[in-house]
């Protein structure tokens, strides 16, 4: 039996062969950010579960929020929601056929960035002020 | 859905075979537009979440916290964001599984294994709410 051979394909150039653009890095910051979101929830649902558990064990949970390292935890975690919430609401301005031109693409990637930082510091700034 | 192509008689399918076959995946567009919809669902809630959140921050006791979390507008918000938030993120990582895990045995795999993911954080999420504030009137 003839063996199989299997031709040399041309492949299509991946992302290495690419330089960086403002619209690139967003929208792998928001699939990266996505991912990060999806573990980071667990922290949410530990909290409730320990909370639901009891004083000892909500005290312990508790104990890794108000540390630095839980500052720190929570203040990325903030500012990767932040992303991609108004990352995702990029996407359904395109959704809707809006904002498909070159210089609306780059300023929207450009919001992205700049919003998500912006909010980020707000909502820390209120809450340290209000609460 | 509607239909917002310029001119649907340029199709080569028929109604009855669109209507029926959903195309090659058998479910339409289903994942695409639940995506969608929870992304859009998401946003107010995750706005009342941070604030919350804040809350919660702002007062670290183990009462404070049940206090909170037990109020009925508090409780409501939180089970709608953990059910719009896990559904949302177990179609976006099924993407992402899709793209990336290109071995068969192992895509399905990984598949089944971001909706036990998504379960169990749902579940988990939507008893301790329940369970903190089922019964428990604040006065």
């Amino acid at each position: 039996m003839a063996e199989a051979k299997v031709a040399p394909r041309p492949l299509s150039p991946h992302l290495q062969i690419y330089r960086w653009s403002w619209t690139m890095a967003m929208s792998v910051a928001h699939r990266i950010t996505g991912v990060a979101l999806y573990g980071g929830i667990a922290l949410f649902a530990i909290w409730l579960v320990a909370l639901a558990s009891g004083p000892s064990a909500f005290d312990n949970v508790q104990w890794f929020f108000g540390s630095p390292l839980g500052y720190l935890v929570l203040f990325g975690y903030t500012w990767i929601l932040m992303h991609h919430m108004l990352g995702g609401v990029r996407h359904l301005v395109w959704d809707f056929g809006h904002g498909m031109e070159a210089a609306q693409r780059i300023n929207m990637a450009r919001f992205t960035l700049v919003g998500s930082v912006a909010l980020t510091l707000a909502i820390w700034v209120v809450a340290f002020l209000a609460f | 859905m509607a239909d917002n192509r310029a001119d649907t008689r340029v199709s080569m399918r028929t109604p009855l075979a669109r209507v029926k076959g959903l195309g090659a995946s058998g479910h339409g567009v289903e994942h695409w537009w639940l995506h969608r919809m929870t992304a859009v669902s998401n946003i107010p809630l995750i706005i009342a979440f941070v604030i919350i959140v804040a809350a919660l921050a702002a007062s670290p006791s183990y009462q404070e916290a049940i206090a909170i979390i037990s109020h009925p507008l508090v409780a409501i918000i939180l089970i709608l964001a953990v059910i719009s938030v896990t559904n949302h993120m177990r179609l976006g990582m099924q993407i992402v599984i899709e793209d990336y895990v290109h071995d068969k045995g192992l895509k399905i795999a990984a598949v089944i294994a971001n909706n036990f993911y998504a379960v169990i954080i749902g579940v988990a999420c939507l008893y301790a709410i329940l369970k903190v504030s089922l019964g428990r009137i604040l006065v």
